[in-house]
């Protein structure tokens, strides 16, 4: 319940942050929205000798479309914005399904993706949404500013490809080419829990075609899971019963779930299939009452 | 002279909003750790991290060089006071501080007092304790094992784990009818290991004046009477100089009925730093080392004739008590009142065994929201029954219906003694069938299957005792359980009222004063009703077991008709007329056949101070002590509807209904207030609420992240109804209710899943009804039984 | 604070224990304070500033007992630290109405017997201060969503729903249902 001392600066410039870190020699972490850092912080499980207070930073609390459709979401912007952001609604069906499902209310109050995404928790909800969006996180360092993939960005469980001097600021999401298409599908055991299983599917679609296609999953195995060849499945394709069910069959075949006290490992796999399934299914329902 | 409307003065059956709201909807209610003394200190735990290990060695040297650091205390300190150790409710010893060896994950190895917390979580985090680990013990298997390692080696004369065996009823008898049966309908369940968590944790800071020798405890307490016996026969110290304070409780469930070492350690520390100590414990020690309910393993078997009548039952329960037995509960029962399972149902022949173990959990339990083990005998009853319908290819509406006890077979003797006293147990059965639409939602369900979807329907129907005593089979410690009131009416006719009950969020401020209403026809709002303080409340043995309105209400009311007795001399002596002369009307005394010669309730206070008679002792004032002659025995119905999603197993509720009938209620609002939490705690406990154990005896469920409670968004909507059937031996016709709904709750959700299931020839899923387990069931259409497994593969 | 007295501690362990100043608004009121950086929002408030109406029952920022309202936003001051709300606005449950008169929210609970013991209370009627801000005309099923940050375990929440509908219509002129009597 008690944090154990560090010490705590709140720059109000980036470079100030930075330079921060750099003196901070790897025994300073970033404070953003605080939803995962402050419980473990509590808990003693995190015991950091510098707290870096990014909240004070100017122009981090943002989500925009870029003119060529280019979606960037800043370091400081909070779940519930996501949540209520009409242009997700609009522009981005994955990401729109995902913001109500992650936490709780309060939660989504104060905590962000950017930082969701550098916490790389193996259940988080973001990192699979990013990852089946082919999105992007912005390091910015010492040595200037770096993109780096989302696969390469999440390295592990907790693990993230940040060096100890760098911030992330920003999250993007490349522009879709086709109509956008998908959604998030998540098994919780109540609202606030992590995810059992949860299964991301961003498409885009050329007509019924799909020309684009990412499946990424949480809770199912030591990080995210970027199920490629599920998404390789759909791409070229209409979302045919067969299309579907192979696409869906192979990311419960990408999953890597252990079995514990939320299921076993072969139930998680079939949730997997089911919620991928249903998602497409709905993408056809939709493209058909649409029509 | 018109007539005192009683609902108007907020008396028997008027839904009057709350006194104690006044306070809680401004955030000035004062919980434990709202209260701040002067010089204040503050206590942290060291817990064990492993589950059974012996103590080589603690050292705590560098606990002590943190600046802000008072006190460090470790058992063999405790021990100097012979404090190490200290009795359990149910005549166990438990460890204060361990000393030898730690015997769960979470026990008591140390504690830190200091200036603030942060600097004795410091602290705590400071101390080195060098354990040499144990092979631990998680279940009764493995307990009852010939080679099972020992855990409670500190007890003389204890050879093995084994906490008690037991047994009640008419072993031959049963024997008998079971061989004459038709058909033997048998089952075997697990009710998990769960926890009460109100939203408050427990907490205490104990006050010692050296200059008075007083010592004051405030404490997270459901019965602070009983903590003061207790604190005076562990600590030695002289009972009237021991003040136990309860404050306002943010949640009890059961939790706060134990003595626990927080408040022990606390208590000594203050003594020996002559400063306030405070003690509020984390959610994690409150999960993992506070009183649990649950654990128990049933083996169940139905003798039945063909034709549903049921001619026998029989049970052997296996409970898992954790390292410490302390059960709070009557003493004679060990293993509470799971005899009282099937008495709504007429059942000539029953026989219960019970085996209690020790195991390296955390100590127990507690009747979590229920009386003395009642919820899993009702849920264990309401299982069997659901399962013999199954076997016989009944419909358990009708199976239910035609072994219900009728209401003119009242009172009834069940096969294990208990006398119930009344009900009308049909017509609840008929009111919940009709308002859920039973024969509709059947035929729906048929439809439903041919499409592949899975509706189904579960019924509970229970009765159960509360209101403990009486004194001549119930006590705890020793100490007989009836309860108090004192009731004092000042001279302008407004009142204070005590009594040795403590509320929790039942709301007894407003409700005793409803009682007094009713009695005295003095308004409600000019009633002040005080608890919890030792020093000024009548010995009472709290509120738990839904005994307060039974017991304790029971005694506002013959207080309040002691008064009224009083009142009587004082109108005849003003109206001048001799007391058989004068009539009672709600609030009034007037002479009879002269109703407009009166006076009020309000002129006979006054002229108990002002105006009295020769003779009559001054004042205006009562106590009484009530003792009930039997316990309430309410009954309830609930029905719930659910969905089952074939794919992931999850399911939805549709809709939940629920009757019941608790006798007179005195305020109906508050009264649905009690059955709608409780109903939610049932759903909480057949969907998601549950504590397990992996083998090395780590708690799977020590905190919120990984013991669920249900938010308001899966909670799902009640529907309620109520029958009245008077209680006949309670002076206001009232029975308990608090626990009902968790009580017979559970069945009912378990019940509708499994009724949803039938198409796969799934019998049973124990709780909770976790959607994998569901799913499990599902695709391999098999039970899926036993504590859910911490499986890692 | 009396202007004839100060009494100084001194106490040679917490020199040297780094402290930061700050200024919040809590209740409309200014309040500053030096603070250790590890200090909880939800401490500061209960211990510092005897704002003891928000409560804590977890560790695990699951709970939402210590909800207060920070520039308006719902949140969970035991997963803030109390140096993050330098120069914000709080409100807490004390500032939710003057003693004489109460707000809707509080109306609506103590009328709706939307409480028992009262604890997670305050959290409740904030988190559902700030969704009435947003939402004025709410269905049942937004209310249940916005306080599902929010544990009670006493309810079972539907009492509680009623409560923040009763509000919400009082809040727009309507009259608000009653049920029952006295």
């Amino acid at each position: 319940m008690y944090p154990s001392r560090f010490r705590y600066e709140a720059p109000r410039s980036l470079d100030d942050a930075i330079a921060l870190l750099q003196a901070g020699q790897g025994e300073a972490k970033v404070l953003a929205g605080g939803q995962s850092l402050v419980p473990l912080l509590k808990l003693r499980f995190a015991a950091p000798e510098l707290l870096v207070d990014i909240n004070n930073l100017p122009g981090l609390d943002y989500h925009r479309v870029d003119p060529d459709g280019t979606i960037r979401i800043g370091a400081l912007c909070r779940h519930a914005t996501l949540e209520r952001s009409p242009l997700l609604v609009e522009r981005q069906p994955t990401m729109a399904a995902a913001a109500p499902l992650v936490a709780d209310p309060l939660v989504r109050n104060r905590g962000t993706l950017v930082g969701s995404l550098c916490h790389a928790d193996p259940q988080g909800d973001w990192a699979a949404v990013v990852t089946a969006l082919g999105g992007r996180v912005v390091a910015a360092g010492p040595r200037g500013r770096r993109e780096i993939p989302i696969g390469e960005f999440v390295t592990g469980p907790f693990e993230n490809a940040l060096r100890y001097d760098e911030i992330a600021v920003e999250a993007v999401i490349p522009a879709s080419k086709g109509q956008p298409a998908g959604g998030y599908l998540k098994l919780e055991r109540r609202v606030g829990d992590f995810a059992t299983a949860a299964a991301a599917v961003a498409l885009e679609l050329s007509g019924d075609v799909v020309t684009r296609a990412g499946i990424a999953l949480c809770g199912v195995g030591p990080s995210t899971i970027d199920a490629t060849d599920a998404g390789r499945a759909l791409t070229g394709r209409t979302l045919t019963a067969a299309a579907i069910e192979e696409a869906a069959d192979l990311a419960a075949a990408a999953a890597q779930p252990r079995t514990d006290h939320r299921g076993s490992a072969a139930y998680k796999r079939q949730v997997v299939r089911t919620f991928v399934t249903r998602i497409l299914r709905n993408v056809v329902s939709t493209a058909e009452r649409a029509a | 002279m018109t007539a005192l409307d009683e609902i108007k003065i907020g008396g028997l059956g008027a839904s009057r909003r709350r006194v104690e709201d006044n306070r809680f909807i401004r955030g000035k209610g004062t919980y434990i750790d709202d209260i701040v003394l002067p010089g204040m200190l503050h206590m942290e735990i060291l817990r064990s991290p492993v589950a059974h290990a012996r103590i080589r060695s603690i050292d705590t040297s560098k606990a002590w060089e943190i600046p802000g650091v008072r006190l460090v205390l470790t058992g063999d300190m405790m021990a100097t006071r012979n404090l190490a150790w200290m009795p359990t409710l149910s005549y166990d010893t438990q460890a204060v501080l361990a000393t030898d060896k730690v015997r769960f994950q979470g026990q008591e190895v140390a504690c830190v007092i200091a200036d603030d917390p942060y600097i004795a979580k410091d602290a705590c985090e400071a101390i080195v304790v060098d354990y040499e680990p144990l092979p631990a013990i998680v279940n009764p298997t493995q307990a009852m094992a010939p080679d099972a390692p020992l855990i409670r080696d500190d007890k003389e004369n204890q050879a093995d784990n084994i906490a008690f065996h037991w047994q009640v009823g008419d072993k031959e008898g049963t024997d008998r009818a079971f061989a004459e049966a038709d058909v033997i309908s048998k089952i075997s369940l697990h009710y998990p290991r769960s926890h009460p968590s109100p939203i408050e944790c427990c907490g205490s800071i104990a006050d010692f004046d050296r200059a008075t020798g007083k010592l004051t405890v405030y404490l997270t307490t459901q019965a602070p009477h009983i903590v003061r016996a207790a604190v005076a026969m562990v600590a030695e110290l002289p009972e009237h100089m021991i003040r136990i304070v309860s404050p306002d409780i943010g949640g009890g469930f059961g939790n706060k009925v134990p003595v626990y070492p927080g408040y022990v350690m606390s208590i000594l520390a203050s003594i020996l730093l002559e400063r306030p100590v405070k003690w509020i414990e984390d959610r994690t020690g409150n999960l993992i080392s506070t009183g649990f309910g649950r654990d128990v393993y049933l083996d169940g078997e139905l003798a039945l004739r063909r034709d549903g009548r049921i001619l026998a039952v029989r049970m052997h329960t296996t409970s898992d008590h954790g390292a410490f037995f302390g059960d709070a509960q009557p003493s004679k029962f060990k293993i509470g009142l799971m005899h009282s399972a099937f008495s709504c149902y007429d059942i000539p022949y029953a026989y219960l065994s019970a085996t209690g173990v020790y195991t390296n959990k955390a100590p127990g339990g507690v009747a979590y929201r229920c009386s003395f083990r009642v919820t899993e005998a009702m849920f264990f009853q309401e299982r069997m029954i659901e399962a013999a319908a199954s076997d016989l290819g009944m419909d358990p509406a009708e199976l239910r219906r035609i072994n219900l006890v009728r209401d003119d077979d009242f009172p009834h003797r069940t096969a294990w003694g208990f006398l119930t006293d009344s009900g009308q147990y049909g017509r609840c059965l008929d009111v919940a069938l009709e308002a859920i639409g039973y024969e509709e939602f059947r035929r729906q369900q048929a439809q439903a299957r041919e499409a592949g979807r899975l509706l189904g329907i579960g019924i509970s129907t229970m009765t159960e005792p509360l209101g403990a005593g009486n004194s001549r089979e119930y006590d705890i410690l020793g100490i007989k359980m009836f309860d108090s009131a004192e009731l004092r009416v000042h001279l302008t006719g407004r009142a204070i009222l005590r009594t040795g009950a403590r509320t929790q969020g039942q709301g007894h401020e407003t409700t005793w004063a409803q009682i007094v209403a009713h009695e005295l026809g003095i308004p409600a709002d000019d009633v002040l009703v005080e608890e919890g303080d030792t020093d000024t409340a009548p010995f009472g043995m709290g509120t738990y077991a839904s005994r307060s309105t039974p017991v304790a209400g029971a005694a506002v009311a013959m207080a309040a008709r002691k008064v009224r007795a009083k009142a009587r001399k004082l109108a005849a002596h003003l109206l001048e007329v001799s007391e058989e002369d004068v009539e009672w009307e709600l609030g009034r005394f007037h002479v009879r056949g002269a109703p407009d010669r009166g006076v009020t309730i309000q002129e006979c206070a006054m002229a108990a101070y002002a105006n009295m008679p020769d003779g009559l002792e001054p004042g205006l004032e009562a106590s009484a002590y009530y003792d009930p002659p039997n316990l309430t025995w309410p009954f309830a119905c609930y029905v719930v509807t659910v969905e089952v999603d074939p794919e992931t197993g999850v399911w939805d509720v549709l809709n939940v209904v629920a009757v019941d009938d608790c006798g007179v209620r005195i305020n109906p609002m508050v009264v649905e207030g009690q059955i709608m939490g409780g109903l939610t705690e049932a759903y909480a406990m057949a969907s998601m609420q549950f504590i397990t154990f992996d083998a090395e005896g780590n708690c799977i469920g020590s905190n919120f992240m990984d013991y669920l409670l249900p938010t308001a968004w899966e909670t799902p909507g009640f529907e309620l109804h109520e029958v009245v059937t008077p209680c006949p031996h309670h002076p206001i016709g009232a029975k308990g209710v608090g626990e009902c709904a968790t009580v017979g709750g559970p069945a009912a959700f378990v019940n509708a899943v499994l009724d949803a299931l039938k198409p796969f020839g799934v019998r049973n899923i124990d709780m909770p009804l976790l959607p994998d387990r569901v799913h499990e069931a599902i695709s391999r259409r098999r039970d899926v039984s036993g504590a859910p497994p911490v499986r890692t593969d | 604070m009396s202007p004839l007295f100060e009494e100084i501690i001194e106490e040679p362990a917490s020199a040297d224990v780094p402290t930061r100043r700050v200024a919040i608004t809590v209740n409309g009121q200014r309040r500053v304070a030096e603070v250790e950086p590890r200090l909880l929002l939800a401490h500061l408030l209960r211990q510092g500033f005897k704002l003891t109406g928000t409560h804590l029952g977890c560790d695990t920022t699951n709970c939402g007992a210590c909800t207060v309202l920070v520039d308006g936003k719902a949140i969970k001051s035991c997963t803030m630290l109390a140096v993050q709300a330098d120069g914000h606005e709080v409100t807490t449950v004390e500032g939710l109405a003057s003693m004489s008169e109460l707000s809707p929210i509080q109306e609506g609970f103590k009328d709706e017997h939307g409480l028992q013991c009262g604890f997670c209370t305050p959290g409740m009627m904030l988190s559902a201060t700030a969704m009435l801000a947003e939402n004025p005309n709410p269905t049942e099923e937004d209310v249940r969503w916005a306080l599902s940050g929010n544990l009670c375990r006493c309810t079972g929440y539907q009492n509680i729903v009623k409560a923040v509908l009763w509000a919400a219509a009082k809040m727009r002129g309507e009259e608000p249902s009653h049920e029952g009597a006295a």
